[in-house]
């Protein structure tokens, strides 16, 4: 027995040190990340992982339509897409990075900096066609490029616009033309107030989350603002950055804005909207789809678009919200993933899903023909597209956003005050920023 | 016949290698199993943590020996997320102690359909933490949460709360939230404790008269000790390391209010890439965790209640 139970430990301890040695060897360098580069596979069959996202955009529904039409050409290539939330989608990518899990990953604008430069996704300059830096949209280029090289193709245009409760607007005693600029929206949405029209008239993402940027953006881009100076150094804690906070906080103070808004992300100001308990919002291009859709929305035929109104300086940008497409730097199958991004990024295939998304082509807007399927987001996203405002295109932006998003919420929820909450944003930041 | 007669006792030999090259099989996959998800990553983190590791796929990752600890230690965030973590542990587990033993109690009794209610108990438990992080992050919704439309139908309040809108209310609501969950696993360790407890004692004590207070605190209490010290390193290592229902529920906002130490290091080494410092602070986790079993375990050996 006694002789068994030494044998029994022996073999214990031989188990252990060859399953020790087997991941001791294995490892190649401190993060255990292997050395490969990936490859390019073939070009025409194998499986393509892509990672998408569940928001805004085009739906799940538009992206597999796009996988049939792809299928119909490249029948041996199978796609198989994964879709997570917005919230979800950098850490997925990141951490899927090693093991090359995903072929093609959505790249918000904000991101190639960072992918780019830590080597997350695939150069493709030399694969991108010359004829489409003329072709598609500047704004939706700067998605895939940083430091000159393209990391990527663009596969949307993004940028907030403003939706209105037109029933709502009139009741109140005014028009559309009261709303275009913020200084008149803000007189209708009192007098809705006072009417008791509905108790908070405006409605807002400013969860600590990206999407209280992407608002805080837009009206600081209305203020004639932007987020940083020619040196790189973060800036908002001057004029514009502090007038577009105290005008966030103001609206609070009033009860103009929704209370709530600082738990909300996107789709909770779109549900806002569409139960009928905002008046005005921000929000992305595909919100004009939903909210007119009788399935989920109370104020069908009720609800305008435009593009963001004026600040006091007499200028409106859009907040630049374009995706990316990318390769994954450990894919095994890049040529497929190239033919398979270039497809759905395509002029044609972009014009069959309008209503969700607006395309990357120049030529799209100018054909009357597609135009004229949504009308009302092409007219409004034009303006925003054509003046749009960047958030910091940096390396270590993720880093730079929590800050500013907790100082916003800081002063938004009373606990500093705008000048000290930005004052604070701007030092951690730019310690941040200067490494 | 003969055959079998003469190989029999080499037969014996290879029986005992060959069962010793069965257990060698059978532990094969327990140590690689082991090996793989906990002594590897763990050893591994330990080496990242002295170094800068700033990309999933770093491939420069110099040596920087303990500036990661040292940084982590001398950051506010850090501190900050300390103090979150320690409320969230001592608010959550006194309250999981209090519910559970009040539950305990009750199930304890003796009803009719006690197994049912019994079973009923047990469903929260059941329910997986990222799914009750989901289903009371719609119950708690400022604006359409059925906690507010109950509240205002019931005329309680006449406004909506934003129940995870203010930094400290929000953290409140997911110690709630945590709370519904785990209450019943504290339960059921300390019905455990009850059942075990003679009826005798509790007869001759009212015989003495004494009253239900008299005997819960002379009685119940000290018996159920060794129950409740389980109970009690168990809930406080697994709220410190609380990530889970945050993630889910709130991802750690509103103006970082419930960014627990668990979440802090979440975003440090993924949101931020940076592994290095992700490493230092689990690794800092780890050792207040250590430290905390050791000082319970302490406590258990030196008690005389105790079971450990």
């Amino acid at each position: 027995m006694r002789h068994l139970k030494n044998g029994l430990r022996r073999t214990t301890a031989t188990v252990t040190i060859a399953a020790a040695a087997a991941l001791a060897l294995s490892a190649c360098s401190v993060t255990g990340a292997p050395s490969s580069a990936g490859g390019a596979g073939d070009a025409d069959s194998g499986t393509v992982n892509a990672l998408f996202m569940k928001q805004a955009g085009y739906t799940e529904d538009d992206v597999k339509e796009m996988i049939e039409d792809f299928n119909k050409e490249y029948p041996d290539i199978t796609v198989d897409p994964t879709f997570v939330a917005y919230e979800a989608l950098h850490d997925k990518i990141v951490t899927a990075a090693p093991s090359g899990t995903y072929d093609v990953v959505l790249m918000d604008v904000i991101w190639p900096a960072e992918f780019a430069s830590k080597g997350i996704v695939t150069d493709v300059t030399d694969r991108f066609p010359d004829e489409w830096k003329q072709d598609m949209l500047g704004g939706a280029l700067i998605t895939a490029e940083y430091q000159d090289k393209f990391y990527g193709v663009p596969w949307y245009p993004s940028t907030k616009l403003f939706y209105y409760n037109e029933d709502m607007v009139e009741e109140a005693g005014y028009s559309v033309s009261d709303l275009d600029t913020w200084d008149g929206v803000l007189d209708v949405a009192r007098a809705m107030k006072e009417q008791g029209i509905v108790e908070y008239p405006l409605a807002w993402s400013w969860a600590q989350a990206e999407a209280l940027i992407c608002d805080y953006a837009q009206l600081l881009g209305a203020f004639g603002g932007e987020f940083t100076n020619d040196d790189g150094e973060l800036i908002i804690n001057q004029g514009p950055g502090v007038e577009a906070l105290t005008w966030m906080k103001d609206s609070i103070d009033e009860g103009l804005t929704n209370p709530n808004s600082t738990t909300f992300l996107e789709d909770d100001v779109n549900k806002t909207m569409a139960s009928g308990q905002a008046a005005f919002s921000l929000n992305w291009e595909s919100t004009f789809r939903d909210l007119n859709d009788e399935s989920i929305s109370k104020v069908v035929g009720q609800v305008g678009v435009s593009a963001t109104p004026n600040g006091p300086e007499g200028v409106r940008p859009g907040v630049n919200g374009a995706m990316a497409l990318g390769i994954a730097s450990k894919s095994e199958n890049k040529d497929a993933a190239w033919n398979f991004i270039s497809f759905i990024s395509g002029q044609s295939e972009q014009e069959k899903f309008v209503t969700s998304t607006l395309p990357n082509w120049k030529a799209s807007y100018e054909d009357s023909e597609i135009t004229e399927t949504n009308p009302e987001v092409f007219a409004a996203a034009k303006v925003g597209y054509d003046d749009g405002i960047l958030r910091p295109q940096v390396p270590n932006y993720s880093q730079v956003s929590q800050i500013v998003q907790l100082e916003i919420q800081n002063a938004l929820l009373g606990k500093k005050s705008p000048q000290q909450a930005m004052d604070d944003a701007v030092s951690a930041a730019n310690d941040v920023l200067n490494g | 016949m003969t055959k079998l007669a003469t190989t029999a006792p080499p037969r014996l030999r290879t029986g005992r290698e060959s069962q010793r090259r069965l257990a060698f099989w059978l532990l094969l996959p327990a140590a690689v199993a082991v090996f793989g998800i906990i002594v590897y990553p763990i050893i591994r983190t330990l080496i990242i943590s002295f170094f800068e590791v700033e990309s999933a796929l770093a491939t420069e990752t110099p040596f920087v020996g303990i500036e990661n600890y040292q940084r982590a230690l001398s950051s506010s965030g850090f501190w900050a997320a300390i103090g979150r973590t320690l409320y969230f542990t001592v608010v959550s587990t006194a309250l999981e102690l209090t519910l559970g033993m009040m539950l305990a109690m009750l199930l304890n009794a003796r009803l009719r359909m006690r197994w049912l209610f019994r079973a009923i108990v047990v469903l929260p438990w059941a329910v997986p933490t990222i799914v009750n992080a989901a289903m009371w992050k719609g119950i708690f919704n400022a604006q359409y949460g059925s906690l507010n439309a109950a509240l205002t139908q019931l005329g309680l309040t006449d406004e909506y709360i934003a129940w995870l809108g203010d930094p400290t209310l929000a953290l409140n609501m997911v110690i709630l939230a945590d709370a519904w969950k785990t209450t019943p696993l504290v339960a059921f360790f300390l019905l455990a404790g009850l059942t075990a407890i003679n009826p005798e004692i509790y007869e001759s004590a009212k015989i003495d008269r004494a009253s239900w207070l008299r005997i819960f605190r002379s009685i119940t209490l000290p018996m159920l000790v060794p129950s409740i010290s389980i109970v009690l390193v168990l809930r406080t290592v697994e709220a410190f390391k609380a990530f889970d229902i945050i993630y889910a529920m709130t991802r750690g906002g509103p103006a970082n209010g419930t960014q627990t130490i668990a979440y802090y290091t979440y975003v440090r080494a993924f949101s931020d890439q940076n592994f290095g410092m992700g490493s230092a602070l689990s690794y800092i986790i780890v050792i207040v965790i250590l430290i905390l079993t050791t000082v319970y375990l302490r406590m258990l050996r030196r008690s005389e209640m105790s079971l450990l």
